[in-house]
């Protein structure tokens, strides 16, 4: 059984790392970092000490032959008849991680037609593409597409497997996991190789933000990480770039499901995914009412943008749930981001931050929102905003 | 209909500060409470069953006091509870955990389905709920919106997915994981209060659900945190303070750029 100590010896007694822990399990007896049982084991006070006091043992599982493994491979992923921006960071990144030492990227496309796709893939980093193409394919579906990825993760042997944080991509990649015996990090913001392992180091947002918890996958393969959309970037495409087509061969048990897609109901007109805008208005607690988002709406509307919310004008009825940007919402990634009325808390902040560029009206000099934004902009959103319309049409005139 | 809900204590996130001296969580003072969105899992489980019938058992795999989140269920209307308790269930990642809380579905038999939430706010994985759907070989359908019909063999549910939302249809048994959308979770009742009070909570360890050490808590777990750290916050921000008109001026200046002009 894995099992935590502090070491008697080496413990000073500081209690740095009371507070490291999530849960509240440590307290100091007689000078020692003593834990109780709410620990979980999650490795925060390990971490936190500074004298190597607190020490996590476990019993390695073993089975897996990891030099046998190698190279990054790219679950492609198709919206709207082409392939998803996502697909083209994640080519992007494993062309970065593979420089390291030189190993291959490949990408995998299932899809009813793939067309030029396969080319695309290449232009944009995949030296190899797998390509399962079948009239079944056009709809996700967990099963077949995991049956697939998984058979051809058994028999090409990737060290990196990489999907986008979509919904397909967090409902696909945990079942390929949990079946192949191997670990899975959600929603990574950040990948690199230790130079000292050769291993994945996955970096990713936890506790709401408040944390950066970094994870490895050290005695099992391969190592699988879902990524968040729009953190890495593309590499430029090079349609000179040669890379090699390989069809996977399908049997039909491979089709089988268990589920089916009866239909698909695209977002309507005006019903925009914020996800995907390019700007974003988004009003707070300060907006004060249902009616105020009017203003909101005009203000986005002038920018062919869409209206968001934070959780507290949602909860207060003002606006439905698909506009929460946060943690308990979406999470969002607009050229620009106008926050209107919103103090900022970590839970905003972390569906927000990544945005291009953050602009934040509020009344309050010392909400929180001006500590990050880009720009800052101290007053009455209930007067500038007016007049902000105003202007923009004025000049466009 | 049997219905089992997997729910998980978890610290408030939104009460957790940073010290910003130390780079380091303030725990002190922060609630446990049940996992906000496995309360629409609840809600939606406990729907389904006044309509059709049946059952709803709650699960959750966590240390003893963890318990106090199955009573916090049962006083919203769940029938029965589990808890899934022992020292080598510590330290679980999302695959041990799936692996553990889909033994325990196994050991109840008869399960029609299995609801979580979309995700927990301390971890915000979304792994376990199709992590257990594969442990069991069930299919699962993740990002539920909305669940129209359940009957004897099927489900109908709305996923959301960028751009849309897919109606599925599934065989039972299946794994549901359920968004905020889905509805709005119920108060626990004065009846519910006093039951939970009193119902007995069975214990569950590693060897009532046939599993080994070596396939549960940190041992059983691929993956292992090696660091945390506090992401640091960059604050160059240009802050302006003005009158409204030269503040709105410079915004549009910010929005349209100044050749707009």
């Amino acid at each position: 059984m894995a099992s935590i100590e502090v070491r008697k010896d080496t413990c000073v007694g500081c209690g740095a790392c009371i507070p490291s822990c999530p849960f509240g399990a440590i307290s100091m007896v007689e000078d020692l970092a003593v834990i109780d049982d709410s620990c979980t084991m999650c490795g925060a006070c390990e971490s936190s000490c500074s004298y190597g006091a607190i020490i996590i043992r476990t019993e390695e599982a073993g089975g897996f032959e990891i030099d046998q493994y190698s190279g990054i491979m790219v679950i492609a992923e198709q919206r709207d008849g082409e392939i998803d921006h996502s697909t083209l960071e994640l080519l992007g990144e494993a062309r970065r991680l593979a420089e390291a030492d030189g190993s291959e990227v490949s990408a995998v496309l299932l899809t009813e037609k793939a067309g030029e796709w396969p080319a695309r893939l290449t232009s944009y980093g995949a030296d190899i593409v797998y390509l399962a193409e079948d009239s079944q394919l056009k709809h996700f579906r967990t099963e077949p597409f995991s049956r697939i990825v998984e058979n051809l993760i058994v028999e090409k042997k990737p060290a990196v497997v990489l999907a986008a944080a979509t919904t397909t991509g967090r409902d696909l990649m945990p079942r390929i996991a949990k079946n192949l015996n191997t670990g899975l990090t959600a929603d990574c913001t950040e990948l690199t190789i230790d130079p000292k392992t050769g291993g994945l180091l996955q970096t990713r947002p936890a506790f709401g933000g408040n944390i950066l918890a970094t994870i490895v996958c050290s005695n099992t393969r391969p190592q699988m990480a879902t990524v968040r959309p729009r953190v890495m970037k593309t590499i430029d495409p090079d349609d000179a770039r040669k890379g090699n087509l390989e069809k996977i061969n399908l049997s039909p048990e491979d089709l089988i499901s268990r589920t089916e897609v009866l239909e698909f109901e695209p977002l309507e007109e005006g019903e925009i995914d914020i996800t995907e805008a390019e700007v974003i208005v988004s009003g707070g607690r300060g907006l004060k009412s249902e009616e105020n988002f009017a203003l909101l709406e005009e203000l986005a509307d002038l920018l062919d943008g869409s209206v968001g919310a934070s959780r507290a004008a949602i909860d207060a009825g003002w606006i439905p749930y698909p506009h929460q940007v946060g943690q308990t919402g979406k999470t969002v990634q607009p050229k620009t981001y106008i926050a209107c009325g919103i103090s900022g808390a970590v839970q905003h902040r972390v569906g927000m931050q990544s945005s291009d560029r953050i602009l934040a009206v509020n009344k309050d000099e010392s909400a929180p929102i001006f500590e990050f934004c880009d720009e800052g902009f101290v007053g009455d959103l209930f007067e500038i905003i007016p007049l902000v319309i105003k202007e923009i049409k004025r000049r466009r005139k | 209909m049997r219905i089992v809900v997997a729910v998980k204590q978890v610290p408030d996130t939104s009460e957790v500060r940073i010290d910003e001296e130390r780079g380091t969580l303030i725990r002190e003072g922060v609630p446990s409470i049940l996992n906000p969105f496995d309360e629409y899992a609840l809600e939606e489980a406990m729907k389904w069953r006044d309509e059709l019938g049946g059952t709803v058992t709650v699960i959750t795999m966590g240390p003893p006091q963890a318990e106090a989140v199955l009573r916090e269920a049962v006083a919203m209307g769940a029938d029965e509870a589990v808890l899934l308790s022992d020292r080598a269930f510590a330290g679980a990642d999302t695959w041990a955990t799936s692996h553990t809380l889909a033994k325990a579905v196994e050991k109840m038999g008869d399960v029609d389905i299995v609801m979580t939430g979309k995700q927990a706010i301390d971890g915000d994985t979304a792994q376990t709920g199709p992590g257990i759907a594969a442990s069991l070989d069930w299919p699962q359908v993740t990002f539920v919106g909305k669940v129209r019909e359940i009957n004897e063999d099927n489900i109908i549910a709305e996923r959301y997915v960028e751009g849309g939302c897919e109606i599925i249809r599934s065989t039972l048994p299946v794994v549901i994981t359920v968004l905020k959308d889905a509805n709005t979770p119920r108060l626990p009742s004065l009846r519910g209060k006093m039951k939970a009070r009193k119902i007995e909570i069975p214990v569950w360890g590693m060897e009532d659900i046939d599993l080994s050490g070596d396939e549960v808590g940190l041992d059983g777990s691929p993956t292992r945190v090696v660091k945390i750290t506090t992401p640091e916050i960059v604050s160059n921000g240009e802050i302006h303070h003005a009158e409204p008109e030269e503040l709105a001026g410079l915004i549009v200046d910010a929005l349209l750029g100044k050749e707009g002009e």
